[in-house]
């Protein structure tokens, strides 16, 4: 397999900024976790955060749609904006904007339900299907998105937690891809998976950039070369740098950048 | 006065050496325990590796081995002693007093006794005198056979325990085998007692049949319990038998009961752990939780002099007539009582669904309400069943608060507002009233049989349904 395809990938760069971030600074208690990190994510493109562990980044991601809401602890400062509208606004209600901002997590988080009834839980909580011939068409084309129809379309009673790894991460996929969102964002959503399974999520993910803005947030440098077009790398909570996947890769600015794609630091 | 030649406190000397002897052998086996390791690490000089078990291990066989054949040596003799002393002083109050009752003997056996020790005896004569000093001497002679037994045991354990050491001795696994067996010693001690519960339940049940002429059908459908109207001809009427208005009694009470505790233990529950700030939780829970700790007999003169009188004058207010002691008091009082045990452990099973799910579900955008009742609880349900059983059964076997609450009439009535009794309350005043316990126990044990295979068909039924609707998550 040739790990670094982007040299001849053709690069399509949309003008389009779905998020702009500011100064964004985030605490835990008195810890701070991140230091003014300013980006801004492209509508239709697969984002990759990477960085050591500890560096901030599944926190930054975190930030984007505001799981972070959930830490009591947890307090951000700074700017980000959705489609030009603050998203930390008062009026924004975080309800709202996790519908259109999806999000899948590291370990797969199947419900204890049906494979139906997971993929229909977010189109029928927000009320996108009028009958029950719409919901079914949604569950349908969410799966076939998340890459698993051909495989579940006969047992989709059957518990989700009953599937293998991978195909349960491809229904935490299809279940986020149900609701419509704008934005995808994956927290490492490959780590728990073996290199088969992974290979399908890739494939899935660069699929899945025709339609939504992807951030990824990987521990894997391959992947984030395979998948994405715009790199960002995290230090100690600060942004590094930022910038195409391929300049990242071949052609780093920062030393710091660098050392740890050569295995140096991390 | 104590006579001459009797050792004054001779019983208390026997049971003053009897833990001399429990604590010289506990002394001799952690002896053995330090010796034991001692002795295993010079084996094993420079090289640990050649000894099959570590040391620790073979100090704790030479502990184990000593202290459970001192005791059991000590426990044997105990009780062999005190069989045979009592034998042998009874057949000396029979030849003395030939024509005396046996529990004529056995009080001058205890004067006996109380005037050895040197405690105030009911009367003292010369046969009196002459057991005490039988028992005394008696006592004497087991004393020093029982120490002599107890150390030569202990003793010997502890050569034959350190005599045994050696490099490939392996003292781990023959000190594993004997935690083993204590283990199951304990676990079976455990299971024989729920067996002999049952099996003297289903005993007595059975003679109580027996003596209605096996009309089990009036035992289960007749509406009038008054067991023991006809007691004194010396038979049992089975036209009066009838447990239907004790169980339609004890479902009303846990059926109120259960309405007042499930809402509010299962509603606590959710918003203790999905809703409230940590500091709420840290206040709340304990307090909650201190409902538990608040004895029963407490609950019940609260429902019988606090609620109910309550409930009268505001019940009269309205033009609702309740009796000073009804069904509803009693239930109300025994919601209250059992909310905590199912508030916390419904918080328990709510907290133990992973995180991961709820972030889930936030991160489709749903917001906690639609979090909770279409993830979290689905994926809680068996605890949270387990819970309501739990409770339902505490509730059925409660019997303070009914006591004092409910009433005793075996009233049948579907009016909650009248007194009923309940199936635990009648079997207290059976066992606690008048009439001899052994004839009571029929009517008693019968009732408390019926009550146990409801609760256990209960169980099994809920644990059915619990499994054909459960989200199992990992």
């Amino acid at each position: 397999m040739n790990d670094m395809r982007f040299v001849e990938r053709q690069v399509t760069t949309t003008t389009e900024i779905k998020f702009a971030a500011r100064n964004v600074n985030v605490f835990y208690g008195d810890a701070q976790a991140i230091h003014d990190v300013s980006v801004d994510i492209e509508d239709k493109t697969v984002t990759a955060f990477i960085g050591p562990s500890g560096c901030g980044k599944s926190t930054f991601l975190r930030c984007l749609n505001r799981m972070n809401d959930t830490i009591p602890i947890c307090r951000v400062e700074g700017d980000i904006r959705l489609d030009g509208e603050d998203i930390y606004d008062r009026r924004v209600d975080p309800v709202q904007l996790r519908a259109r901002v999806g999000m899948v997590f590291q370990k797969p988080n199947p419900f204890p339900k049906s494979i139906y009834d997971n993929v229909a839980y977010g189109p029928r909580i927000h009320g996108l299907a009028a009958s029950k011939a719409e919901l079914d068409e949604i569950v349908e084309r969410a799966l076939r998105r998340g890459a698993l129809w051909d495989e579940v379309k006969d047992r989709l009673d059957a518990p989700g937690t009953g599937l293998s790894g991978g195909q349960q991460q491809r229904l935490c996929i299809a279940r986020a891809v149900a609701t419509e969102p704008e934005v995808l964002l994956m927290d490492e959503p490959c780590s728990a998976l073996d290199p088969i399974a992974t290979a399908q999520v890739e494939e899935l993910i660069d699929e899945l950039r025709e339609r939504y803005s992807v951030v990824i947030v990987t521990h894997s440098m391959q992947q984030a070369a395979r998948v994405s077009q715009k790199t960002a790398f995290f230090h100690l909570g600060h942004l590094v740098e930022f910038g195409e996947t391929g300049q990242i890769f071949t052609n780093p600015e920062d030393p710091r950048t660098e050392s740890y794609i050569t295995g140096r630091i991390g | 006065m104590p006579v001459a030649g009797l050792h004054p406190r001779a019983g208390k000397r026997g049971a003053n050496m009897t833990t001399i002897l429990a604590v010289l052998v506990l002394l001799a086996a952690l002896a053995a325990f330090v010796l034991g390791r001692q002795r295993a690490v010079q084996l094993a000089g420079s090289t640990p590796s050649a000894l099959h078990s570590r040391p620790a291990y073979h100090g704790a066989f030479g502990l184990l081995v000593v202290l459970l054949s001192g005791w059991g040596a000590l426990i044997l003799v105990a009780s062999i002693s005190a069989w045979h002393v009592e034998q042998a002083l009874m057949d000396q109050i029979a030849r003395a007093a030939p024509g005396t009752e046996i529990i004529e003997r056995q009080l001058i056996l205890s004067d006996a006794r109380a005037l050895a020790a040197g405690r105030v005896a009911s009367s003292t004569d010369e046969l009196r005198q002459q057991v005490a000093a039988r028992y005394a001497s008696l006592v004497t002679i087991w004393g020093w056979v029982q120490m002599g037994v107890v150390l030569g045991v202990t003793a010997l354990a502890f050569g034959w325990s350190l005599r045994r050491i050696a490099l490939d001795w392996r003292a781990r696994n023959r000190t594993e085998a004997i935690v083993k067996a204590i283990l199951a010693v304990t676990a079976a001690v455990a299971v024989l007692t729920t067996i002999g519960i049952v099996l003297s339940l289903i005993f007595e049940t059975v003679s109580f049949f027996g003596n209605i002429g096996w009309r089990v059908d009036k035992f289960l459908f007749g509406t009038t319990w008054s067991p023991l109207s006809g007691i004194s001809a010396g038979r049992i009427d089975p036209d009066k038998v009838g447990v239907v208005p004790l169980f339609a009694g004890t479902l009303m009470v846990t059926f109120i009961a259960m309405a007042v505790a499930v809402p509010i233990g299962l509603f606590a529950a959710i918003y203790l752990s999905d809703f409230a700030g940590p500091r709420a939780r840290a206040v709340a829970k304990p307090m909650l939780e201190l409902l538990a700790g608040i004895p029963t007999v407490v609950y019940g003169f609260f429902a019988a002099i606090t609620v109910a009188p309550l409930l009268r004058d505001g019940g009269g207010a309205l033009g609702l007539s309740i009796a000073s002691e009804s069904a509803l008091v009693a239930g109300l009082v025994m919601g209250v009582m059992i909310i905590p045990f199912i508030s916390s452990l419904s918080d328990d099973v709510i907290n133990a669904v992973p995180q991961a799910l709820r972030d889930g579900s936030y991160a489709l955008g749903a917001t906690r309400a639609e979090t909770v009742t279409k993830v979290v609880l689905p994926a809680a349900l068996p605890g949270i069943v387990s819970a309501g059983l739990l409770g339902f059964s505490r509730a059925v076997g409660e019997t303070m608060i009914v006591v004092m609450a409910a009433g005793q009439g075996a009233n049948l009535t579907a009016n909650p507002l009248e007194a009923v009794t309940t199936v635990t309350v009648q079997i207290v005043m059976l066992i606690t009233g008048d009439t001899e316990a052994t004839i009571a126990a029929g009517p008693a044990f019968s009732l408390g049989f019926t009550l146990f295979v409801i609760t256990l068909l209960m169980n099994v039924a809920a644990q059915k349904l619990v499994a054909r609707y459960r989200e199992i998550y990992d």
